[in-house]
This record gives structure tokens, sequence and C-alpha cells, in this order.
């Protein structure tokens, strides 16, 4: 019967992948002098599962190579073989290896990898090798029982020829056979499935009936098969008794009476009957999996499905949820059947109601999207792990707050800048061992990554206990790559600050762990992008910590409404410092430059929305108009525009998608009366209006002169 | 037709057994431990058992065990699902009270074939 394993293989490959991120993390756990059984049981039963399941499915390279790991893992677990920490390393990369090759089948391209080879070869000379006290006794032994068992069936290989014609068995099981589920009078049924079988029962052992046992079985049988059968086949009826059983098999007589056509006859029905029985019985089986298998391959073949698993509970809330917004709409409904100006007040009642439900709503909808921040979090120890190991630096990492949820494609999009700044305060925030040692620090240095919800966003932290940033270089850098002036005269925050600057890098020589041609400045570009910001607060001597702000979700932004002319734009309410109504004493006009306020100590340019899209202003007087200070790719501005409007959640719908990119505005929404708004990209206006950094600098030294 | 409690940690084999003894008529129980067989056994007889070995929470041994001590589990068949094929992995099932094995890798064939030799 036709079952297509193929769609086992989803779940198959998924639940690999999570047992390999168990694996590896039980593995960063392992300390090698305190071998933690627990542990070490959960990456054995890791790599057990990934055994059966691949064995099961098919993928042979998998299984092979997995099952050489789970031997040796079973000698660790069984405390024959000691574990070391070039073990602890192996692992880990066998780990990467079983990854890549489950990778590769799940692309459906599966092919030879040369370190799983390698890899394999590697494990097989340890687990050859001398090393465990248990090799002498634990490997022979499955050998002898094989020969044992061919040996049995190579005195019964006369079976297969055509003299014997059958068996005779005598079979006494032990007393407690019926206690393990072992029913005789199955095994019966299944010889008698093979050919005639007549059976003689000897009940000299039955005890007097006052002392029987209900549940012991004291009875032994006489068994003549008369089948065409090798003894393997009688054999495998008593597979799962026969060391408990006093059982002998042994070949019936040539002499005996029954022709050669009777058994084979008997043996075909038989077959047929073992064939037939399970189809015959489930018609529905051959269509059911052909209706199952077609679609997920039709799926797999487009695209990758991305899929969230969600809690029940989040899914609940939901139909709950829904169900209150179905009790607001009958009662709104019914009041508008007969609606005099009497029941106005139930009717804003109501309405406030609906606007709870929406509002609830769409918070426990956006919840769906949410996952804990464990899913980024967790490939941090491995990368920590190695790079120490690579670096000869001693660094502990610690993760804290891993349960903050966040949005699934926001969490997608941290991943990287993430991993750019842990790798840059293992390269450049925590010093070697010998160098802390010598500032009164404890020689291992300690990364912590925290997470946690403040007012809407989610906050991530990357803290070191390192050097700091050291300012005086950085500020020589700055000066030599002239992103400053000496003249200038820069608060801590400030040089800090420097090190997001495109076109910084302090680190000497380019090094492989963070200098991969990305600088800081790419990651601040990346967290801008996704409407979040990154800063870093830092005390020689004692470490930096570098704070990352993000959104909950790119799907709704609080927004600032604004309008210029009869147009309404939305700017992102976060990006918003200040605004400013009268401003006559603060303005600086620049000849053939651009305009720029005079904001406190420094000089802000002045982009004006009407001239960059091309609308009629109402206002006349560039007085006459409203300033409003927005922060934006690391520098600020200030934006010209007729009023402020009110202040409103957003849901953001892409331009791109919808019609195509447009500079200085990154998307679109719908407001309450049904028109479309854009709302604006503060760093791509920025870009549009020309304002160049340069400016930005003259701006700042005139500053300085004026000051 | 027979009503099946299949026991695994591993989603892949659990839908696999499941959908395979589904096909050929039976009624199927699924757990993904031996904690949360042994309470759906309780709530429910079940004609036959089939466990994996090597799982979280509660293993397949204890799972015999612990079921063989209830009065309506003591004759019922028990099978482990193992990739032990040495003898001794096998004799602590056997120990423990399962009725017999099935070694892993299967296929649905033989997994139909070795139901079929337990219920007749």
């Amino acid at each position: 019967m036709g079952i297509d394993l193929s769609q086992f293989h989803q779940v198959f490959f998924e639940e690999s992948y999570e047992g390999l991120d168990v694996m590896e993390s039980a593995l960063l756990n392992l300390q090698p002098d305190t071998v933690d059984s627990e542990t070490i049981n959960e990456i054995f039963r890791a790599a057990h599962s990934i055994k059966g399941g691949s064995g099961t499915f098919g993928f042979i390279d998998v299984a092979d190579f997995t099952h050489v790991i789970e031997t040796l893992l079973d000698e660790i677990r069984s405390g024959t073989r000691k574990i070391t920490s070039e073990t602890v390393d192996l692992f880990l990369q066998s780990v990467d290896c079983i990854r890549k090759l489950i990778q590769q089948h799940d692309a459906g391209e599966p092919c030879v990898i040369p370190e799983a080879v390698e890899l394999k070869k590697v494990f097989e000379g340890i687990l050859s090798g001398g090393d465990s006290e248990n090799e002498s006794v634990s490997s022979p032994e499955p050998a002898s029982t094989i020969t044992e068992i061919d040996d049995q069936t190579g005195d019964g290989s006369q079976a297969d020829s055509p003299l014997t014609h059958g068996w005779k068995i005598y079979f006494k099981p032990e007393l407690d056979i019926l206690k393990t589920g072992n029913d005789p009078l199955r095994m019966f049924r299944e010889l008698a499935s093979l050919g005639a079988l007549s059976i003689t029962a000897d009940i000299s052992q039955v005890p007097p009936i006052g002392s029987i046992d209900p549940e012991a079985c004291y009875m032994a049988w006489e068994l003549e098969l008369d089948a065409d059968v090798s003894k393997s086949a009688v054999d495998e009826v008593f597979e799962w008794v026969v060391d408990e059983s006093e059982l002998r098999i042994e070949p019936l007589g040539s002499d005996d009476a029954v022709s050669d056509v009777k058994p084979e006859v008997l043996v075909e029905t038989a077959i047929e009957e073992i064939t037939l029985a399970p189809t015959a019985s489930t018609p529905e089986v051959v269509v059911q999996p052909e209706e199952m298998t077609s679609k997920p391959k039709k799926d797999a073949s487009k695209v990758e499905v991305s899929s969230i698993r969600v809690g029940i509970d989040k899914v609940d809330d939901l139909i709950n949820m829904v169900g209150e917004l179905v009790i607001t709409q009958s009662m709104l409904g019914e009041l508008g059947l007969d609606f005099t100006m009497d029941s106005l007040p139930r009717l804003l009642e109501g309405i406030e109601q609906l606007s709870q439900n929406t509002r609830e709503l769409q918070e426990s909808v956006m919840r769906i999207r949410m996952l804990p921040i464990s899913f980024t979090f967790s490939r941090f120890p491995r990368l920590v792990h190695d790079l120490s190991r690579t670096m000869n630096k001693k660094i502990e990492l610690k993760l804290t707050g891993e349960q903050t949820e966040l949005d699934k494609t926001v969490m997608e999009k941290i991943g990287d800048p993430l991993v750019h700044l842990v790798r840059n305060s293992l390269d450049h925030g925590i010093e070697m061992p010998e160098d802390r040692v010598k500032a009164g620090k404890p020689e291992t240095g300690t990364i912590t990554l925290n997470a946690f919800h403040q007012s809407g966003n989610i906050v991530i932290q990357i803290i070191d206990d390192g050097a700091g940033l050291n300012k005086p270089r950085i500020l020589q850098k700055a000066i030599e790559k002239e992103l400053v002036s000496e003249n200038d005269n820069l608060s801590d925050d400030q040089i800090h600050d420097l090190i997001f600057k495109p076109g910084f890098s302090t680190a000497d020589q380019v090094s492989d762990i963070s200098g991969r041609g990305v600088g800081m400045d790419v990651v601040r570009r990346n967290i801008n992008e996704l409407n979040g910001s990154v800063e870093v607060e830092s005390t020689e001597g004692q470490g930096s910590v570098f704070t990352i702000r993000l959104p909950l979700t790119l799907a709704i932004l609080d927004g600032q409404l604004i309008r210029v002319g009869d147009k309404v734009y939305i700017l992102p309410l976060i990006s918003i410092v200040e605004s400013i109504q009268s401003f006559q004493g603060m303005l600086h006009r620049v000849v053939g430059g651009c305009d720029l306020l005079r904001l406190r100590d420094e000089y802000v340019p002045i982009i004006k929305l009407s001239s960059i899209f091309n609308i009629k202003s109402t206002t006349q007087e560039m007085e006459d108009g409203l300033l409003v200070v927005v922060e934006g790719d690391n520098m600020k501005v200030a934006i010209l525009i007729d009023d402020l409007e009110a202040q409103q959640q957003v849901v953001i719908k892409s331009l791109e998608e919808n019609y195509k990119r447009v500079d200085g505005v990154s998307g679109a929404t719908i407001l309450g009366n049904g028109t479309v708004s854009l709302i604006l990209d503060i760093p791509g206006l920025i870009k549009l209006a020309g304002v160049q950094r340069y400016e930005y600098k003259m701006a700042n030294n005139d500053d300085d002169r004026a000051a | 037709m027979a009503r099946i409690l299949a026991v695994d940690d591993s989603a892949s084999m659990r839908q696999m057994v499941s959908f395979t003894l589904k096909g050929a008529g039976h009624d199927v129980i699924e757990a993904s431990d031996g904690k949360e067989a042994l309470g759906k056994a309780k709530g429910t007889q079940v004609d036959l058992v089939l466990s994996d070995v090597n799982m979280p929470v509660m293993d397949g041994l204890t799972l015999v065990k612990e079921l063989r001590a209830l009065p309506n589990y003591k004759f019922i068949p028990i099978l482990m699902l193992t990739t032990e094929s040495t003898g001794d992995k096998k004799m602590e099932g056997k120990q423990a009270g399962a009725t017999g094995w099935l070694v892993k890798p299967f296929n649905p064939d033989q997994l139909l074939a070795t139901i079929k030799k337990v219920l007749g």
C-alpha cells in the first residue's frame, strides 16, 4: 500500500532543526569536568530522534552520520567514555553538518558534503580508537548475536530446500508470558497463517484448580506446521518471547505424508490474505495520501512558506475579542433599526465600545505575529563560544528578557545588526584575559544581551564589561577622516556617536571578527529603516552599553498628521524632537544654500515641504508657518509645514508593493475620512532636499565661530 | 479495527504512525511523552500501545512499568518502537513488561504487518 512518506518530511525537517538547536545549546552548557547526565541525555535524545526520523523517511546520509554521533554520545552517557572540550567542539561541528545535510534535503537537492564525510571519519576514528573502556565489551556483542542468528538460519537453510515440508515446534513459555501482553494463541494464529498447523497442548504442569494463578501460563505446546517456509519465518513468530521461553524448532521428517501441493497452496493463500487485508479494509487510504501530498509539494516548489507557531491562548483571546465585537455590532444594529434622538447617548456609548473592541482586536492580532526574542538570542551562545575561542578571550554570555516579544518581521531584520554589535563587543570591547587581570577585572569578560518593553517599544541592550570606547582614538580617527574638525567641542556622547558615522572604523586591522566591510553606520541605517534607533553609552575601563529601540511592529505607526497646503502627510512620532511656532528671531538665511534654524546652540537646516513636493503653501511668509524639528539618519532637520493636525496610529500600507518606490516617502495610509495620506521618510527627505552632511557640519562650525 | 495509543516525542514519527494506522481503519490516540500517554491511557481503554523508548518527561520503559501496574493494562500488548538493535536494550524493554518491539527505521508496511501480528 502506497503511503507517501514525503508528506511527513516538512514536519521532520522542522523538528530536526529544533532538535539541532537543542543539541547546540545543551552542548554549549556542557562542562566537560562535571558531566551532567540530564544534559547528555538531552543531547542524546535529540540526536536519537534525528537518526530515527531520517532513517524512517529515507535520508540515509543523515541517518548514517547521526548514527556515529549517537554511538559516541551513548558511550558518554553510559559513562564508559569521558567527554573533553575537543569532543564538545567536534559535536558542535557535527551539529552544523547535520543541519547542512538536512537543509539540502529540505531544499530538495541532496549532495555529498565533504566536511560531513571528514567529520564522520574523525568520529569513527575516535570510536575505534582504544580510548573506550567499553569498546571490547560493547562492539563484539552485537556482532556475535548476529552470527549466532546467522548460524541458526544456516542450520535451517535446509528449510528453504524443497526437502523440508515443515517444522516441529515445542513451545513452553515462562509463567508470566501473559503479563507482557504476549498471547500464545496469537502466535499460533500467525503460524496457522503460514500453513496447516496442528497443536497438542501439554497440560501436565497445570496445578490443581484451587491453587491456580489465573494470570499465569502453565501450559506447553507441541506444534506441527506443514508449510514450505524458512526457519526464520517461524523464528519471527516467536521473536519477542524466545528469550524467556523453552523453544525448540526442528524440521519435520521428510517422510511426512503431506503432499507437495497442499502447503504451497496454503502458503499462497496466506500471502494473499496478508497483502490484501489492509487495502481491502481501507479503500480510502489510497486516495488520502495523494491528496495530502500534492498540496505541500506544489507550495514548496513555488515559494518558501513562512509560518509562525501561535500559542493557543493568543488564538483564544482573538476569538474572545471577535465575540465582543459581534455583540457590539448587534447592539448597534438594533439601535439603528428604530433610532430616535433619545437613544443618542446609547449610540455614542456603543461607538465607544466599538472603538475599544477594535483597539483590543488590533492588539491581539498584532500579538499573533509576536514571538519571544529568544528566537534571535538563541544563536548567540554558539557565536560567542566559537568567537571567543578563535580570539583566545574568555567570555561569558548572559541572556536576560528572552521572553520579551516582538514582531516576527522586526525580529528577522534585527538579527544581523545584533550579530554585528555582539561581534563588535567581543572584538573591540572585551580585553584579552591578561589585560583584564592587569586592570583588576575578572579574567572572564561578560556580555549581556538584555531585552524589555518600554512605552510601546522593545529595547534591546548589548552590555559588555570591557574596556569601553577609546575616546581619544575615536576623535583622532574622526579628525583624520574629516568627520569633525579639531576645533569642535564635542561632548562624550557626541564622540561616542561618531562610531556610527559612515566611513568610520577604528579597527587598525580589518579582523575577521567584526571588520567584515560593514561598519556601524550600516548597523544604524538598518535599525533606522525599522523606525528604530541605536545609541551607545560607554565608560572608559568599565564597558559599553549599546541600546537599540525598536517599534513592536512594522504594521502600525504612531503618526503625527501635518498639513501643507491642502495635503496631509504623516511624520513618525518617534522622529519628532519638538515643534516651534514663532521662530522669527531664530532664522538664519543662507544665500544659495538652505535656510538654517538656530536652535539653542546648534544650527538646524530647514526643509520646505512645499517646495520639495511642489505644492502651494497656505502661508505666504515662512515665519507664519510651523517648524517641526525631526531627527533622522543621525542628524536634525526642521521641516516647514503649515499646520499640525491630530496624532494617531496609522496602518502602514506599502507604496512599493502597490505603486513604486518614492523618495522621501516610506509608505501610505488611509485616514478616517477615506483619503490617502503619505508617510514621510526623514532620511529620504534629507537626501531629497539636498541637505548634505557637509552643510550640517558647516552649520555646526558656524555655530562654533559664533560661540 | 482497534484503538491504538501511539507515543513518540518526534512529531513526524507520530504523524507517520498515526496516519498509517488510521489508514488501516484504526482509532489512534497520540501522546508526545510517557506522562501524557499514561494520562490518556487512564482516560480510555486502548487495545494496543506503541511507544518510543527515548522521550523527555517520562521515557518508554517507565511508561510500560506504569501501564502494567494498572489493572486494565496488565495484558494489553505494548510494543516498543526502538532504534536499539542490540540485545540488552530489548531485554530492558521486556523486563519492564513490553510485549515486543519494532526496530526503527520501519516503513508503514512493516508497521502494519507487526500490528496485524499483535492484533490478529
